[in-house]
């Protein structure tokens, strides 16, 4: 026996809309976790990475046994999580003796574990140890520049990996139009070698110049870390491949009927259906409708038109 | 730009991107401020190339600043959700395409002929309303005894049944190939017991409590002493409900128990007494407890006591 439920109240079905899967998708939202243990380092890592996301993002504060990402039972909670808060981002902070102060930057499609990477935290600096003038702090929610430099990015897989969930971590929403002066962030990562990277989040001071471009200038502000590539886990092929799909790709359509020939160039066929001699319709010769029926009448107007015209000019 | 190595960013406007594949360090940098600075200097660069760009696009004045159309990003990032699926046609909308039918746009105002005027459609003093027919012609296929308009009422209830059955169909299907409507969730509801309709009646939150309570009395101190689990409440003060009031009055405050014992003597003295005291019920008490007295009480059902034997106390005391 089943019964069907709907929402009682407008808000619920709003927000049930706004969860639903679109064409068009909402930005990823992220869900910050604490593990078993976790360091100060970790815990101040989660805490600044949810205030640089403070819009998009929702922290957990209590610790969570049961999540392992890397192991096959222990997704069952994110995977929850992720579908009761709607975030298919997560960074899980955790620091064992043989992992120490280690994050793991995840991803979700359709609330399923996409795929994942660790990372370990070295020479964390905090934004609270970082001094500058508070009128150039970047503002909350801005959409951030987020650069990436080295080469260890294009060809070291996991770099690669990397720098997707970062992009994807970073980005927030998809807009459509841009407020100018509302650009004060940028987040810079550099390969410093193939296995780590060093990332920190600066604000940005837009300084006059001769031309309608300002000089930008960039004053770190934010917390700064190097994160060191331990495992990760990619995507399956199948997976990857229809998340990636997008509605504008249109599958290529075969051209029928069109052949190419090095001698003649294009060719084409052309089918023609068998003639039913007895049902082709028969031409209408009915008297009315014949040309020079039509066309003697025409005539016959202009005639009298340009007849009443000389009537009048006689007059 | 600096010309030494060929500077292509790959630059990717609508997501604010930039990646420059070509950078290397040119030597291992010595200390962790100069690597800073170096990947901090690398950075400003390629956030000016962003800018160059951006800023050269048409912008349009707004309130808060000048804005800017972006163009759509570049690099692919996969989605967080499939995409939607299409919805498998409906019963209807199947026999509607077998037969041509057309949806037709209805209006929301009809004229009602038989008022003469224009009438809503659907809701308050709507055109063709059930309650409103006043009079039905028998036919002759009627019974004699039936209640047409009840027959009325029980056809439209079953037409609605009916349609609930075939919507709760539709949704089925649609929910097999995973296009449920977002709003809609289909949800088992409890299994009737075969044989009966009734369903079992579910127990309400106080309900619950005090079944708990009752297992809880069981226990040799009464329940007083169990571990009670988060969220359950205290169990409800069990037994005679006493209320004592204090044996020494307080400072500065009325003596209750004189003003107590003074309210019912006042009562009883006063000049409306009579009223007060049923006299008839009280005699009547009277008699019935001097009759119990004399009567019921028979010698034989108490237990004899027994003279000769001695109190063990007694003896001790003695020593």
């Amino acid at each position: 026996m089943m019964e069907i439920r709907t929402p009682k109240t407008h808000k619920a079905k709003r927000v049930l809309e706004k969860r639903a899967p679109k064409l068009v998708e909402n930005g990823k939202k992220t869900l910050i976790l604490h593990g078993t243990k976790t360091s100060a380092t970790v815990s101040s890592v989660l805490m600044e990475l949810y205030r640089l996301k403070k819009g998009g993002a929702i922290k957990y504060s209590r610790r969570n046994e049961n999540i392992r990402p890397f192991e096959s039972g222990g997704e069952t909670s994110l995977e929850f999580f992720s579908l009761k808060t709607d975030c298919s981002i997560f960074v899980y902070g955790s620091h064992t003796k043989k992992r120490p102060d280690n994050l793991v930057l995840g991803r979700m499609y359709d609330h399923h574990v996409y795929d994942l990477i660790e990372v370990g935290i070295e020479n964390f600096k905090s934004l609270l140890s970082f001094s500058y003038d508070k009128k150039i702090a970047p503002h909350e929610g801005s959409k951030p520049f987020i650069c990436f430099t080295g080469e260890g990015f294009e060809n070291v897989p996991e770099l690669k990996q990397l720098k997707e969930v970062l992009t994807d971590l970073f980005r927030g929403e998809v807009v459509e139009n841009l407020n100018l002066t509302g650009l004060d962030r940028a987040y810079i990562c550099t390969a410093v070698s193939p296995t780590k990277v060093f990332l920190t989040h600066c604000a940005i001071k837009l300084k006059k110049s001769g031309t309608i471009v300002p000089r930008i200038e960039l004053v770190e502000v934010g917390p700064s870390m190097d994160l060191v590539i331990r495992r990760n886990r990619l995507p399956n092929e199948g997976l990857r491949k229809e998340a990636m799909k997008s509605s504008k790709d249109k599958p290529k359509k075969k051209v029928k009927n069109v052949d190419q020939d090095d001698v003649l160039g294009k060719l084409g066929r052309v089918y023609i259906p068998e003639q039913e001699v007895g049902k082709i319709p028969l031409p209408d010769k009915s008297k009315g409708v014949k040309r020079e029926r039509r066309e003697g009448k025409v005539k016959k107007n202009k005639e009298e038109g340009s007849a009443s015209k000389k009537l009048k000019e006689s007059e | 730009m600096d010309t030494e190595m060929d500077q292509i960013y790959q630059i990717d406007v609508g997501n604010l991107l930039a990646f420059n594949p070509n950078h290397r360090f040119s030597s291992a940098p010595s200390s962790r401020e100069e690597l800073v600075k170096e990947c901090v200097t690398e950075g400003t660069k390629l956030v000016q190339a962003i800018a160059d760009t951006l800023f050269n696009f048409p912008s349009t004045e707004s309130v808060d600043g000048p804005l800017v159309q972006l163009p759509p990003p570049t690099t692919k990032l996969p989605r967080e959700k499939h995409l939607p699926r299409p919805k498998p046609p409906t019963k209807w909308e199947e026999f509607a395409l077998k037969k041509g039918i057309q949806k037709r746009k209805k209006d929301k105002i009809v004229y009602d002929e038989t008022t003469d005027k224009f009438k809503r459609r659907h809701g308050y003093d709507r055109v063709n309303d059930d309650n409103d027919i006043p009079i039905i012609e028998a036919k002759a296929s009627d019974e004699p005894g039936e209640d047409p308009f009840a027959k009325r009422l029980d056809d439209k209830k079953k037409r609605v049944d009916k349609q609930q059955k075939n919507r709760l169909q539709n949704l089925k299907s649609a929910a097999k190939a995973g296009a449920l409507p977002s709003h809609v969730q289909l949800a088992a509801s409890a299994l009737p017991i075969t044989g009966t309709k009734a369903q079992p009646k579910k127990l309400g939150k106080e309900e619950l409590g005090d079944v708990a309570g009752l297992a809880a009395t069981s226990t040799a101190s009464g329940g007083k002493f169990d571990k009670k689990l988060p969220g359950e409440k205290p169990p409800k003060k069990q037994g005679k409900h006493h209320k004592y009031l204090p044996v020494v009055p307080r400072y500065g405050w009325v003596d209750e128990e004189k003003e107590q014992t003074n309210k019912v003597l006042g009562k009883l003295l006063s000049k409306h007494s009579h009223e007060i005291l049923n006299v008839g019920k009280a005699i009547n008490m009277y008699n019935d407890k001097k009759e119990k007295k004399k009567s019921g009480r028979s010698d034989k059902l108490k237990p004899k006591k027994d003279i000769t034997k001695k109190k063990p106390y007694a003896n001790k005391a003695n020593k």
